[in-house]
């Protein structure tokens, strides 16, 4: 058993099993993590070299630098990262709650829920005289994660029967993702053409235009969920094993489970107010991280959320450099890295 | 005491009765075999002795308290189960599954104490897996798997064990094998054992009781030797049999009537007609 490392302290009652290779995952991780934030900042319309970013970062560049850097791509990176992470440790959750590897916030409707709600927003607040919305833009995503939520709400009111079983919540959750889709056509047919494009941006998902008080209101919210999940996670492994076990094993399971969807649902709500529909992220890193550090939610989740963020960095870094000036969604890329790469997890359980 | 014992328990699934006003009891340290036709209901009456299911009236007392008064997780340490035909996720290797049978005396911050780490070693040596512990479930043999899982509800430290038909899917030899398991930690660590299984002979063979469940209660209960008789399998399986005596061990051995195939020189037998 040496590729664990019992930790425990004398004094007080706490005591850890490590297990020394995902944290070495999780290291390196963190490395890449970081190298490509920098490289990130410096790359976009004016590039930067990484030596003066680091140096524009402790505020000692050059001014010119320094706007650039500060206003408009540090945020945007900073959100894209917390959005990837959050989504990835969503879907992570998600998969064990739902004991399916192909469960996700965008599959079980969750994120098309918010995009119902933004596109109904969008319509509803448009002022037809010039085009401009009745109310500040700063609702969008209290919208957005209203939907969300509203919606993760109504596929557990939807999937009870005396509890809620893992493969109700997927079948009501895949229908009212269809449902939601359905919505959001028929708003974007019947509303104003002006909104269409806007629309399309949000349910495919940007980091376009994040501010620093986009950060300020979602980093908080990321931080809060963040640590909880070391608290639930041996809850998520028992149930894991199936109801029965979990209970036999002294688990309150529905209890546990509703706190876990909505662990779950907070951290996709947060991210798709900030950042849209971008799909395939929470269920992509699950995965990734589980061909790394295996199934023990300890080390998946913290390792999902890196892969998670990393995706999202990346995606989002060949968005506004590739096709400059033209800034795409990074939506675009996660589903293109995404959808294959769904179809060969498809292929893979095909006998499940 | 005895270690389990239900009163006026009655069971149901939706509007079907599966058990009817049923008072049972388990004896302590021994090896306690529920045995009778496919849906009969005694993996309901197992799985609601390990409070999985709702009885719908009655009560079930463990160790003199009743069982809906105790929290569950102090259930937990008195009762492990181990229901028919678990799954680990993909990946998850037997020392991390082991582990989670310490999940009632763990909290948040405490998750792996002194007592936690010789539990758990314990367990894998009961059951032979020491050498296959980093090993990912899903690699295993069926055997190999099974003995994992009841690592697992070892290292629950409990004295009762529930187990629902542990040797299904599994070749004779590993039957045999997994049953010698449960077998030895019942003589040696005097646990109680509780569990359903399919093959009479070898129910006859481990059981020091068995308890023949039919039509929503209980038919017979007692010492092999004592109860199975071929108007008890009758009963209980609508079979006809002979019962023999099993050359090894002496329990009873149950043969069946029906078609097959005869080896020359051997008198042929009409399944009996019942003259009721």
């Amino acid at each position: 058993m040496s590729k664990y490392l019992p930790i425990r302290l004398k004094k007080l009652p706490i005591s850890f099993l490590l297990d020394v290779r995902a944290l070495l995952v999780f290291v390196i991780f963190s490395f890449l993590t970081l190298i490509v934030i920098i490289l990130s900042i410096g790359m976009g319309e004016m590039n930067i070299l990484p030596v003066d970013v680091i140096r524009a970062l402790f505020g000692a560049g050059e001014d010119m630098h320094a706007v650039v850097i500060q206003t408009f791509r540090l945020p945007r990176i900073i959100i894209g990262f917390i959005v990837g992470a959050s989504l990835a440790i969503s879907g992570a959750i998600m998969q064990g709650v739902i004991r399916n590897p192909l469960a996700s916030p965008d599959i079980i409707g969750i994120t098309a829920g918010a995009g119902a709600a933004v596109v109904t927003f969008l319509t509803f607040f448009l002022d037809e005289k010039d085009n401009s919305l009745t109310v500040s833009i700063g609702w969008l995503p209290v919208a957005a994660f209203m939907g969300a939520t509203l919606m993760a709400l109504l596929i557990y009111g939807l999937a009870w029967n005396k509890g809620v079983s893992p493969i109700r919540l997927v079948l009501v959750g895949v229908g009212l993702d269809a449902a939601m889709q359905a919505v959001i056509t028929v708003m974007m047919i019947f509303g104003p053409l002006i909104l269409a494009t806007q629309e399309k941006i949000w349910l495919t998902g940007s980091v376009y235009g994040s501010t620093w008080q986009n950060v300020w209101t979602l980093l908080p919210w990321f931080c809060f969920f963040l640590p909880l999940m070391f608290v639930f996670a041996r809850n998520l492994n028992i149930q894991e094993l199936g109801d029965d076990l979990a209970k036999g094993a002294g688990t309150a399971v529905q209890r546990q489970r509703f706190i876990l969807m909505l662990v779950s649902t907070a951290l996709a709500g947060g991210a798709v107010a900030f950042a849209g529909g971008i799909g395939f992220v929470g269920l992509l890193a699950p995965h990734m991280a589980r061909q790394l550090v295996g199934s023990a939610f300890g080390a998946l989740l913290p390792v999902s959320g890196l892969i998670g963020g990393l995706i999202v960095l990346l995606a989002d870094l060949i968005a506004r450099t590739a096709f400059s000036p033209l800034d795409i969604p990074a939506g675009v890329f996660t589903a293109s890295i995404g959808a294959p790469y769904f179809i060969y997890l498809l292929y893979k359980n095909r006998n499940m | 005491m005895p270690a389990l014992e239900t009163k006026f328990l009655t069971l149901s699934y939706g509007s079907d009765l599966i058990i009817d006003q049923l008072n049972l009891a388990i004896p302590k340290e021994k090896i306690t075999v529920l045995i009778g036709s496919n849906g009969c209901g005694k993996s309901t009456l197992l799985r609601s002795l390990a409070r999985l299911l709702k009885p719908q009236s009655g009560s079930i007392i463990l160790d003199g308290y009743e069982m809906t008064k105790l929290p569950t997780k102090e259930i937990a340490k008195k009762l492990a189960i181990l229901p028919q035909g678990p799954t680990a996720p993909e990946g998850l290797t037997v020392l991390q599954l082991v582990k989670q049978g310490r999940y009632p005396y763990q909290n948040w911050l405490k998750q792996w104490s002194e007592e936690d780490e010789q539990m758990v070693y314990r367990a894998l040596e009961a059951t032979q897996m020491k050498s296959l512990a980093e090993r990912p479930i899903d690699s295993l043999s069926g055997g190999q798997r099974q003995r994992a899982w009841i690592a697992m509800t070892l290292a629950q430290g409990t004295d009762t064990i529930l187990l629902d038909e542990p040797t299904t899917y599994l070749d004779m030899s590993h039957q045999v094998e997994i049953l010698d398991l449960l077998f030895g930690l019942n003589r040696t660590e005097k646990r109680t054992i509780v569990m359903v299984l399919h093959d009479l002979n070898l129910a006859c063979r481990y059981a020091d009781q068995i308890i023949a469940v039919q039509n929503k209660s209980i038919f017979a209960q007692g010492k092999p030797e004592d109860i199975v008789s071929k108007e008890m399998i009758r009963a209980v399986f609508g079979m006809e049999c002979e019962i023999a005596v099993d050359p090894l061990f002496g329990t009873p051995l149950c043969i069946p009537y029906g078609k097959g195939r005869y080896v020359k020189g051997t008198t042929r037998h009409a399944t009996p007609v019942e003259t009721t």
